[in-house]
């Protein structure tokens, strides 16, 4: 817990320790990686802006959110006014562990073997096994929720995922963890009794979890 | 425009030869990412091949194939492969596919733009990888090396 890189990712998480600076984090990372600005933050903690800026700009200190400046009226030239500070989800993330552990490392190790191997087949189907556990569920926004994605409602019929609890590790082996990210949210829906009413698909965009879900 | 662009040769050992009904899946997925990629953005340049499908097989083991293409950089290539129905063409590899155990099936390596590499390049930096590892002259997304510097005039 000494190196400057393992300080950095303390202080990044003991800046959400506060529970209104967590509530301004939760409201960006809600609009996935879309930019927000102070007076939607003070909004939804009701607060004023000054006291919104404050914890906006802490955890832009912290490194977990990054600031960009726009118009939002689409105006510009003299009387557009100033451009307003927005705010949204740094790139990068931030794990503490005490005692130290290594954890993405052994996972990378793991992805490698099994690619090597050929036995995707096997990964998928664990993970299809795990994801398919659970209880029976009615919703299933909150059954995505509490599995670490972030859905949201495209229209009636269609769900995304702006959140992909793999991110780093999909990215190094997108075809093997996507793939069991897939097995997976299948799971899910099978095991809470929703697969009578939702399907999970590979859906690949970028900026997004690669599955997304639709009305059967 | 960039002095380079990135190209990048895959191989993969098939299951059972193109006409078996096996693998008509991947067959009609050939055409249909043949299209995508010819219309995303960044592509440059794929050798079609003999059969116009992309896939070129090895003359002594017909059961290898290989596509080879050129883009823009590699954030477009990886927009093509990983974030585009390509990737569940790529999940699904094992039904057509053996596995490539410890032997590189893709590598990337910088050419100059407007130049297009040949087979027998890219076969060559495919050893060069399985032999050395990755290096700046040819690398994989896991460990990716910058563009050379544009020679001084």
């Amino acid at each position: 817990m000494t190196t400057p890189e393992d300080l950095r990712d303390l202080d990044a998480v003991a800046s959400l320790a506060d529970p209104v600076r967590r509530r301004a984090y939760e409201t960006v990372a809600a609009a996935g990686g879309g930019a927000v600005g102070r007076d939607e933050v003070a909004q939804a903690l009701g607060a004023g802006r000054t006291l919104a800026a404050f914890h906006l700009d802490k955890l832009v200190a912290a490194g977990l959110l990054e600031v960009s400046y726009a118009r939002r009226s689409g105006r510009t030239g003299p009387g557009a006014g100033r451009p307003a500070k927005l705010y949204r989800l740094a790139e990068g993330e931030h794990a503490v562990s005490v005692p130290p552990r290594a954890y993405r490392a052994a996972a990378e190790l793991l992805a490698e073997a099994l690619e090597q191997s050929g036995a995707e087949e096997a990964l998928y189907e664990v993970a299809r096994r795990h994801g398919s556990g659970g209880p029976a569920r009615s919703d299933v926004s909150e059954l995505l929720t509490e599995h670490g994605y972030a859905p949201a409602a495209e229209g009636p019929e269609r769900i995304v995922l702006r959140n992909c609890p793999f991110h780093r590790l999909a990215e190094q082996f997108p075809p093997l963890i996507c793939g069991m990210n897939l097995a997976m949210v299948d799971g899910l829906l099978t095991g809470s009794g929703l697969e009578g009413e939702w399907a999970a698909r590979m859906d690949a965009a970028p900026g997004r979890c690669c599955v997304t879900i639709s009305k059967k | 425009m960039d002095a380079f662009h990135l190209a990048q040769i895959n191989s993969a050992r098939l299951r059972a030869p193109l006409t078996d009904p096996s693998m008509a899946e991947f067959v009609e997925g050939l055409t249909l990412m043949n299209q995508l990629a010819d219309r995303s953005p960044g592509f440059v340049w794929r050798l079609e091949g003999e059969n116009g499908d992309g896939t070129i097989a090895r003359p002594d083991d017909p059961s290898r194939i290989y596509t080879l293409s050129v883009w823009e950089t590699p954030e477009h290539l990886r927009a093509y492969a990983y974030q585009s129905e390509h990737l569940d063409y790529l999940r699904r590899r094992r039904e057509w596919f053996h596995p490539n155990g410890t032997e590189a099936a893709l590598v990337l390596w910088w050419i100059p733009a407007g130049t297009i590499p040949t087979m027998r390049q890219g076969i060559s930096r495919l050893g060069r990888l399985r032999a050395g590892g990755p290096t700046p002259d040819a690398f994989t997304f896991r460990q990716m090396f910058p563009a050379p510097e544009p020679a001084a005039r």
